[in-house]
């Protein structure tokens, strides 16, 4: 790893949103039981060549923000506020320039992508496809490119004549990475990219990974519930729950340091192999994940939160400054808190605030949110 | 007592022409009761294993028991297995058809083998894997559910059955904390009130620390170490076992192995990780005199035994962990 200095997106004075920008991003899907808000006010910024990991589990809206960055969601989603990609909004592009940017500017390596690939095709070819399509690359040289690629993720040069089926679920899942880097994007969207590989793989993707965006200052989004790993491949986190950033700030100070109960559960959720207060004793987090169509009032965590107050079943906190302690004296260049975190525990006096509204099951934001969000 | 069993295991395949040696002799037991962990790295030939253990594929050489019994391969006897030996799949989202809503994907199993009270079956499974209140996703169709909630509906489909072992293929990858928690939870509550047993194929070695018995290592077709988890997890023996260790997220010292990824149409010989063997590569080998072997010399399979075993040249002389 380079040293902190040299790391564009842990640089108090980074242009944050070089590549990047998203103000107020929300999702709602229609369905026939109703509308279901999987993306509920997202802001977040992402520096060229910074890396970033979304966590959250399963339902929180991580791959919805994700499909969202590139407009890949379904008919039956609704996306509103503004996503910047490179200062050009996505929002308002054409198909055209829409097709183009997915593969010049962004890819997603999606999540379960091996269903993606076509079964009756050989890998190779369908490496090689995007560049040949995008006319990126003559025959000849798509070839030369679909061995380098394939060696990049680890497999050697004749698996590009081997079909879908013929690869185990981690090899077609690298496969998908390679395809993913074919047409050399400024940014790539990983969602949980190592989730289903063994760990020796997972080393092996998070260091391949790291290079790229070390050496090439390609831009990461990685999404995953394992904080652990984004903790060691990423320069910040943000954490996600209920459709919505509950923490933000530097991997390690989220990992080690989460001033968010959620982010605390997550973070404790992977038990170290050899610690004995773990064995035949798996830890989790109580109770369900929210229904979105269901959200509760209040902080949305409120029903499974350790730490509630009274309060929380009212008051909902936005993101707010979370710098470990306020005798830390913050960094003379940053206007922007790098930590924040929405819960009432971070707030100067959680005790106090503003009383139950009659706004029902409406949000009531307490205080002002921070500033800087990712 | 043993319910489930592998002898001398060796599933075969043809991949353009050459032999895959996916299984290349492997004895494995399964006691009632029992947690087993199966972990290796991708395409090592866990799944591969796994299903021949349910009977889906047939092992070209050896055989599987079941009860002391070997399978009879009959569609009928295969039937009256899976009820008793349930697949938890290891991909969700493949396995669950997009045209079938969340009651009909848990109720297909019961339905098949013809078992009374249907919606209280399908509601208790549903609930069991943290479906809650079951009644609510009855309707629901997978595409509007989450990975994590698919796979929820998948091991509902196995407890639906009440089956004596589950057979479950990476039961949590996809799942975030809190359910990987409570499906953790949930097979050591199914153990100690059913007594059920269960393999679990996986390559999170946090998850066998969690709730294994015993974990058995794989690498290319074979099993390299195996043991109680304490002994095997806190000091592996086998250097293959040391590695994927070592590339925890939070150890310190990560070995990452490069190298030809194992492919079972290329089985090399001697010791079959040898070509990315550390120990070897280090100078270890040599230096204990083994390296000879661990190049040329084919390793014994290793036998069926509840204490640690390894195969390892190297481990074998220097006895102590490395
Ligand atoms: N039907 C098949 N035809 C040819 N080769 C196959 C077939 N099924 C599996 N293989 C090969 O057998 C080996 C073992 O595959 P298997 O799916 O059992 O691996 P695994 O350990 O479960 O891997 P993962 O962790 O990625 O799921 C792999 O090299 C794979 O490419
Ligand atoms: N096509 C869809 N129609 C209706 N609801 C959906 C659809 N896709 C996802 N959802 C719902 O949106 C929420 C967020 O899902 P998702 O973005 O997949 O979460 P994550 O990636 O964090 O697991 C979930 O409650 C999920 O059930
Ligand atoms: S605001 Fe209250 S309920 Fe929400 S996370 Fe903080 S303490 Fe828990
Ligand atoms: S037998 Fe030799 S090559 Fe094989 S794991 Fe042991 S030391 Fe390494
Ligand atoms: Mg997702
Ligand atoms: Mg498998």
């Amino acid at each position: 790893m380079t040293s902190p200095e040299t790391r564009p997106g842990t640089r108090p004075e980074a242009r944050r949103g070089g590549l990047l920008e998203l103000r107020d991003v929300a999702v709602t899907y229609r369905s026939a039981a109703g509308d279901v808000p999987a993306v509920r006010g997202v802001s977040l910024e992402l520096a060229e060549g910074e890396a970033l990991g979304v966590a959250g589990e399963s339902g929180s809206g991580k791959s919805t923000l994700a499909l969202a960055l590139l407009r890949l969601l379904p008919k039956t989603a609704r996306v509103t506020g503004e996503i910047m990609l490179d200062g050009e909004d996505v929002l308002a592009m054409t198909w055209g320039r829409l097709r183009a940017v997915r593969w010049a500017s962004a890819s997603v390596v999606f999540q379960g992508a091996q269903h993606a690939l076509n079964p009756v095709r050989r890998v190779g070819t369908q490496i090689a496809e995007p560049l040949l399509v995008h006319r990126m690359a003559t025959p000849a040289r798509a070839r030369t490119r679909v061995t380098e690629l394939l060696e990049q993720v680890g497999l050697p040069a004749w698996r590009a004549r081997s079909y879908p089926h013929e690869l185990s679920g981690g090899q077609r899942q690298r496969v998908m990475i390679a395809m993913a880097l074919a047409c050399e994007p400024q940014l790539i969207i990983a969602d949980e990219p190592t989730t289903a590989l063994d760990v020796m793989i997972q080393a092996q993707v998070l260091t391949l990974i790291r290079s790229l965006i070390a050496g090439r200052g390609i831009s990461l989004i990685m999404i995953s519930h394992d904080l652990s790993v984004l903790a060691a491949t990423c320069d910040r986190l943000a954490v996600m729950y209920a459709g919505r950033l509950v923490e933000t700030g530097p991997s390690r100070e989220v990992f080690t340091g989460a001033r968010h109960p959620y982010s605390r559960a997550l973070a404790e959720a992977f038990p170290t192999v050899g610690d004995f207060a773990s064995r035949m004793a798996p830890r989790g987090l109580g109770g369900d994940p929210p229904d979105p169509m269901r959200l509760p009032g209040g902080c949305s965590f409120h029903p499974r939160c350790p730490v509630a107050l009274p309060s929380c079943a009212w008051r909902d906190v936005e993101l707010w400054p979370a710098d470990r302690a306020p005798e830390e004296p913050a960094s003379p260049a940053s206007s922007a808190p790098s930590h924040t975190a929405a819960c009432v525990h971070v707030l100067p006096d959680p005790e106090a605030g503003p009383e139950p509204e009659t706004t029902g099951e409406d949000e009531t934001p307490a205080g002002r949110p921070a500033k800087e969000s990712a | 007592m043993t319910l489930l069993e592998a002898v001398d295991v060796h599933v075969e395949f043809t991949s353009r022409g050459r032999r895959a040696r996916a299984v290349d002799g492997v004895n494995l037991t399964v006691g009632e009761g029992e947690i087993v962990a199966l972990v290796g790295e991708s395409g090592c030939g866990k799944t591969t294993l796994a299903r021949t253990l349910l009977g889906l594929e047939r092992p070209a050489s050896g055989a599987v028991r079941y009860g002391g019994a070997p399978l009879t391969y009959s569609t009928r006897a295969l039937k009256a297995y899976r009820r008793e030996v349930q697949l938890v799949p290891q991909d969700p989202t493949g396995s669950l058809n997009p045209r079938h809503t969340v009651y009909e994907a848990v109720a297909e199993g019961p339905r098949i083998h013809g078992l009374p009270g249907e919606r209280e079956r399908v509601a208790s499974a549903l609930s069991r894997a943290g479906l809650r209140p079951p009644e609510r996703f009855f309707p629901v169709y997978p595409h509007e559910l989450s990975g994590g909630q698919r796979q929820r509906v998948v091991i509902a489909g196995a407890l639906a059955l009440d089956p004596k072992v589950l057979v479950a293929d990476e039961p949590v990858a996809s799942l975030d904390a809190s359910v990987r928690g409570e499906i953790l939870a949930l097979l050591l509550r199914l153990r100690a009130e059913l007594g059920l047993s269960a393999l679990v194929v996986t390559h999170d070695l946090g998850l066998a620390w969690n709730i294994a018995d015993r974990v058995a290592v794989m690498y290319l077709g074979r099993i390299v170490e195996s043991g109680p988890v304490e002994q095997v997890l806190s000091a592996p023996s086998h250097p293959y076992t040391q590695a994927l260790l070592s590339v925890l997220p939070e150890s310190p010292a990560p070995i990452v192995l490069g190298g030809e990824p194992p492919d079972p149409t290329r089985v090399p010989g001697g010791c079959r990780f040898h070509p990315r063997c550390q120990v070897l590569a280090g100078g270890k080998a040599a230096e204990a005199g083994v390296d000879g072997r661990c190049r040329s010399q084919p390793l014994s399979i290793l036998p069926a035994v509840p204490g640690s075993r390894v195969a390892c040249y190297f481990a074998e002389v220097s006895r102590a962990p490395l």
